[in-house]
Parts: C-alpha cells; structure tokens; sequence
C-alpha cells in the first residue's frame, strides 16, 4: 500500500534541524544537572528536572534544539559544566 | 564536614574548613591545573618550524589521557571529521576555562589564610565566595569528580562496592575523597539555589 506523503514546503520545513544531547554518567549529581539546565538555558525548575530525569532513566534526553551553529554553542556550553554531550541531526 | 551556605546578608557564599581539608582542596584543584596545562592540547607536529609557530589552532583529535577525553568528549558521535574541527576551535578555550576555575579555588583558599606548606593543627579557613566564584567553584567540583571516577572506575550503582573496601585501601580513601568534594558540591548547588 502506498501512502501518500505530505507535501513538504522547504521555505516553511522548520528551520530546527539539530538538537543537542545530553548523556547520562555515573558521576554528576541529579540536582547540579539540574540547576545547570535552569541556569544555562533559562528553562523553569519543573522543565529543567523533567530533562534530568530523562537524562538519568533514558541514558539520554534532548535538552535543545536550533541550527547546528547554535548546537554546538550549546555542546560547548554543557562541556564547561562537565556534562557528556553531544549534537546530532534531529530524525 | 565542611559545606556551603548562602549569607543572605553579605550575598555571599560561605564555608569553614579544616586546615586539612582545605589543603586537600588545593592539591586536588593544583592537579587538575596540572592536568590541563600539562598534556598540551596542540595540534598535529609540523616540520617546518615557522609554521609551527604560527599555527594557533587547537588539537583535532581525542586527548590519550581518559580523565581528559571525559572532561573534552567528541561533540558528535558518528562524524569524526566534524568532531574534530569542533575541538580544534573549542578545546583551547575550554581547558583554560577550566584552569581558570580551579585556580578560583586555589586563590580563594590561600587568600583565606591557607598557608603555602600546613605545618599547624587546628587551623580553621573560612572562604566568602562571590556568586560568581562559588559558580566557578561548583564547576571546578565537578571536574575534580570527573577525574577522581575516571581515575577509580566509578561506575553507576557501584557504591557497595566502594563501601566494601577496607579501611586502609587506597582506591577506597580516594572514593571518600571523591564522595566528600560530592558533598560539597551538592550544598554549594543548593547555596546557589538559594542565592537565585
């Protein structure tokens, strides 16, 4: 069967394509992840541990997303504070 | 014990160590400076000396020291030409960031009265420390815990295992150290909690 595929207008795709990621690791403390998030990225306490807790259950969550520019601001940004991440292509 | 407090007062953050501990603070803080100045984040060996000297960018590939490939992690998992440009523009500035906040500590514990070499018992060092110290403070605690697991192994849920040990063990003295600067970090996350 075929479907039919919505057509896409590249003028108005979303212009969001990479998001950074954070990984988990055994080391950092939940509430540090959590006040790092707050703090660098503006989000409120309840979004900012919603993405912990995803970090911490998940191994991993999608803490941001922007052009690939502003990604890998945002990776530099998480290795000054120590956290593992990483920016790819959003799927 | 040792921890941090926010002095609503002075806008401050505040703790009082021990002698002991403070001059533990300082050594773990000198080693990760000496770290991150050490194994020098250059680039690839040129021949040409000219060209050598004036070649300011950074290195492309992953540091060999695992403390340092986890504090400097591939920015992406699967591209390894990206990943390398990424460093070669990001890693110069970051490590030095990254000395820069441990050496806050270092300052801060001297300028508080911590002399070069501890020779007296019962010394007592409190540090008031800005907003923006104690935030360079409770980044520097993370990097000092990044290494201090990267060195043991630490893995998650692994904490019995730690506790198993024997006294006079020295993997599991480190792991007290590395659970103390734990601490510390959680109640210097919690001053600036309540500083905000």
């Amino acid at each position: 069967m075929e479907l039919d595929e919505p057509e896409v207008d590249d003028l108005v795709a979303p212009a969001t394509p990479w998001v950074t990621i954070v990984w988990n690791d055994p080391v950092n403390l939940m509430s540090y992840v959590t006040f790092v998030f707050q703090k660098y990225f503006g989000y409120s306490k309840k979004k900012a541990e919603k993405l912990m807790m995803e970090v911490h259950h998940d191994g991993k969550s999608a803490v941001s997303s922007g052009s690939r520019e502003e990604m890998e601001r945002d990776v530099q940004a998480m290795h000054e504070y120590g956290l593992w991440a990483t920016l790819e292509k959003q799927d | 014990m040792g921890g941090f407090s926010y002095h609503r007062r002075g806008k401050q953050i505040i703790a009082t160590f021990s002698g002991f501990e403070a001059d533990l603070l300082r050594s773990l803080a000198s080693q990760l400076v000496e770290l991150l100045r050490n194994e020098v984040a250059a680039p690839a060996e040129s021949d040409d000396p000219l060209e050598a000297l004036l070649d300011f960018s950074g290195p492309t590939t992953e540091p060999e020291d695992p403390v340092l490939k986890r504090l400097f992690p591939s920015a992406y998992g699967d591209d390894e030409e990206a990943a390398g440009e990424f460093r070669r523009f990001t890693e110069g500035g970051l490590r030095d960031g990254k000395a820069r906040a441990a050496s806050t500590i270092i300052d801060a514990l001297e300028e508080a009265g911590l002399p070069p070499e501890l020779d007296e018992d019962g010394m007592v060092i409190d540090v008031e420390l800005s907003i923006a110290d104690a935030e360079a403070w409770m980044r520097s605690f993370t990097d000092i815990r990044l290494a201090l697991a990267t060195r043991l192994g630490v893995e998650e849920g692994d904490e019995d295992f730690w506790d198993s040990l024997p006294e006079d063990d020295p993997a599991g003295q480190v792991y007290g150290i590395y659970q103390w600067v734990g601490i510390l970090q959680e109640t210097i996350v919690d001053a600036l909690w309540a500083a905000s």
